[in-house]
């Protein structure tokens, strides 16, 4: 048995009601306990009210040869963005 | 700096015509200022730099522990006492996330741990001087930070994200580091003279190897030209230990210091402070092991492993055991 | 320096009690920062450096109110620094030495399991500032017990190791908790006040939360036998001198220095 402890990724959600963001990893025996360590290791500087943890090993990626296909066909749609459409000054805001 | 000379396998830097396409559209997008992500196609010789210098860099900061550790249960007051503590917690802190962006490019922590009780693996030459007195403590968040401080902070627009990335984490946490050390001097120099004194033979002590820490010129290093290449390293060491002098040594004038370098001249024409060479002698018995606190250092951190060994394998056993009656509790219920 | 609290009026007992809270987090605090840069894992070196910083945290803030209650002019620090050991009020079981990680721990969770208690029931004292500062403390101290009843039950149910370090650190220190819970005069005077407590109050609480704690970790509980004391009243055991040698050297040996 590999006495290494497995590696897990932590998301935290800081003081102002945002998704939570990843924020970097670390190694503990369980859940449980990735938990505590996050709290100890990430939070020091009081950055969040929530803690998600999953193991790395549990995450699946898109890999990165198929950047291409999944996400230059969005770079063409800017009619997406709000930025694209031109609101005359005399509208005010929208 | 806390990643000492890293070499990095090749003999001489390619140009772009030499690369395969592969290779030559990393380069390129290097240049256009990307950052590389784990599981991207990198160059071997690209992998294996970055996890020398990144684990060399994490290794700094668990060994650098220790010598301030030392005085953590002699801080001369309470409040003294929490800062110090939270500083070198952080150090842990710093170690553990650049052992994690080190992790991405598939070596374990416990692999780097094995390199570095070996012997294998180095770390930074600074540590492997003895803080003797509490404005040791001053001169290393001072001196030392100071000099990590330069070199970390180009180190966040490095080419690979997990370290840049922790780069940034660190620069954050570390700007109270240096100050805190000021802090110590600068009360120290106004009390005493016993106090004064202590400053002084701090600064003559810890003067010379922290120019050390910058590594000899490598000016005609082609490691080091690879390293720019590549964008994770971004400026020279003379370029780098020319700006701390230039920053340090007005500080240590307002502490009413004296730089130990009776070369130390101002340079009008160049802008910036003249110095003399420190010694490299010295620097290469440091890091060949032969530094006053080398066998202490290594010796406490194997010490520390071996004697956890136990409560690692106790943890991870026990999380075993619970996810097994995890999985069988609801099939008996049933 | 007084041993014997006199009735209350010029605040003797108080001052009393405030410096057995204060001595007892900073002896810990103490002893748990010599762990910095030498636990075995590099998360729980820096969980534990967070339990010594609330530890330190709340000695500044009970010694600074012993001193004023005092009335003498003497801070924290000068507390801290400049007293000797008879005159600590911390009981002896946050003096023993760190031992092996295990011991460390186990320390940790029978001391955390009485602060926790004390904490709470300091929280509506009829000093409110002794209620703010146990308000604080205690939603620090609920953290250290959660993270130090968790290590107990998983180390004392991981390997055959760790069970038997486990067991071991559990006998030693055992005869170390039984101070915890015998009161003094003053603490009667001040229980009565409705300022603490009764010492002998809290042990209920916290034989469930250790007996609990103990049997998932498949740990025996050992009998209560004899019981070690002194430490409340400033009789130490040989290791206290060591820490205040270390701890107070540079107040020592620059005595009108200013750090």
């Amino acid at each position: 048995m590999s006495s290494e402890w497995p590696l897990w990724e932590v998301f935290i959600r800081g003081q102002h009601g945002l998704n939570h963001r990843h924020v970097g990893s670390l190694h503990a025996p369980d859940a449980e306990m990735a938990i505590h360590n996050a709290r100890d290791v990430y939070t020091r500087r009081n950055e969040g009210v929530s803690i998600w943890v999953v193991r790395s090993t549990d995450i699946t990626a898109s890999t990165p040869s198929e950047k291409g296909p999944l996400f230059d066909p969005a770079n063409s749609k800017v009619y997406r963005h709000p930025t694209f459409f031109d609101v005359p000054d005399e509208v005010g805001h929208m | 700096m806390y990643a000492q000379m890293v070499k990095t396998d090749g003999t001489r830097v390619k140009s772009l015509d030499d690369m395969e396409p592969e290779e030559r559209a990393f380069q390129q997008r290097i240049e256009a200022g990307q950052k590389i992500e784990p599981k991207e196609w990198m160059p071997e010789a690209y992998r294996k730099t970055l996890v020398r210098q990144i684990s060399q860099h994490a290794h700094s900061e668990i060994v650098g522990q220790l010598p301030e550790g030392n005085w953590i249960t002699r801080a001369p007051t309470l409040e003294r006492k929490a800062i110090l503590l939270a500083k070198v917690q952080d150090e842990a802190g710093h170690g553990l996330y650049l052992y994690c962006a080190a992790e991405t490019l598939g070596i374990s922590r416990d692999e780097m741990y094995e390199q570095l009780h070996s012997g294998k693996a180095k770390y930074s030459s600074i540590f492997n001087y003895p803080t003797l007195s509490w404005a040791d403590i001053g001169a290393i968040g001072w001196l030392v930070d100071g000099a990590a401080i330069m070199n970390q902070v180009p180190l966040q627009r490095c080419s690979y994200g997990p370290y840049a990335r922790a780069m940034v984490r660190i620069c954050k946490e570390e700007s109270f580091h240096q100050r805190q050390g000021f802090d110590i001097l600068a009360k120290m120099v106004k009390g005493t003279p016993a106090q004064k004194a202590m400053v002084q033979d701090a600064l003559d002590r810890w003067w010379w190897p922290s120019l050390m820490m910058f590594g000899p010129s490598d000016d005609a290093s082609v490691h080091s030209a690879q390293s720019m290449a590549w964008k994770i390293k971004q400026n020279s060491n003379d370029e780098l230990r020319q700006k701390f002098v230039d920053q340090t040594v007005p500080q240590a004038d307002y502490l009413g210091l004296t730089v130990p370098d009776p070369e130390l001249k101002w340079n009008e024409t160049k802008g910036g402070y003249d110095f003399g060479e420190p010694d490299w002698k010295e620097f290469f018995e440091v890091i060949a092991g032969n530094g006053l606190c080398n066998a202490e250092r290594l010796g406490a951190r194997r010490k520390a492993w071996d004697d956890g060994a136990w409560f690692r394998e106790g943890l991870l056993a026990h999380a075993a055991k619970a996810e097994a009656r995890r999985t069988t509790a609801p099939a008996a219920a049933e | 320096m007084s041993v014997t609290p006199t009735p209350s009026g010029d605040g003797t007992v108080l001052f009393e009690f405030l410096q057995r809270m204060g001595d007892n987090a900073l002896i810990l605090g103490h002893r748990l920062s010599e762990w910095c840069g030498h636990a075995p894992a590099l998360e729980e070196d820096i969980a534990l450096a967070n339990t010594a910083l609330d530890l330190i945290g709340q000695t500044q803030l009970w010694l600074g109110l012993a001193g004023e209650v005092e009335g003498k002019g003497r801070t924290a620090d000068n507390l801290a620094y400049l007293r000797d050991a008879t005159e600590f009020r911390n009981v002896l079981l946050v003096e023993r030495p760190n031992g092996d990680f295990g011991k460390t721990l186990m320390r940790q969770f029978l001391f955390d399991a009485w602060h926790l208690v004390i904490l709470q029931a300091l929280r509506s004292a009829a000093d409110k500032r002794i209620a703010d500062i146990a308000e604080k403390a205690a939603k620090e101290v609920a953290y250290h017990l959660d993270r130090s009843r968790d290590l107990i039950v998983r180390l004392g149910d991981g390997t055959a190791e760790s069970h038997r370090r486990m067991q071991e650190a559990l006998d030693e220190l055992w005869p170390y908790t039984g101070e915890l819970f015998i009161g003094d005069t003053g603490d009667a005077e001040l229980a009565a006040a409705g300022i603490i407590p009764a010492p002998e109050s809290l042990k209920g609480a916290w034989d469930d939360v250790v007996g609990e704690t103990l049997a998932e970790a498949t740990l025996k509980k050992p009998a209560d036998g004899y019981m070690h004391k002194g430490g409340k009243r400033g009789v130490h055991t040989e290791h206290m001198g060591f820490i205040l040698a270390e701890m107070q050297f540079l107040q020592r040996a620059y005595p009108c220095a200013t750090w």
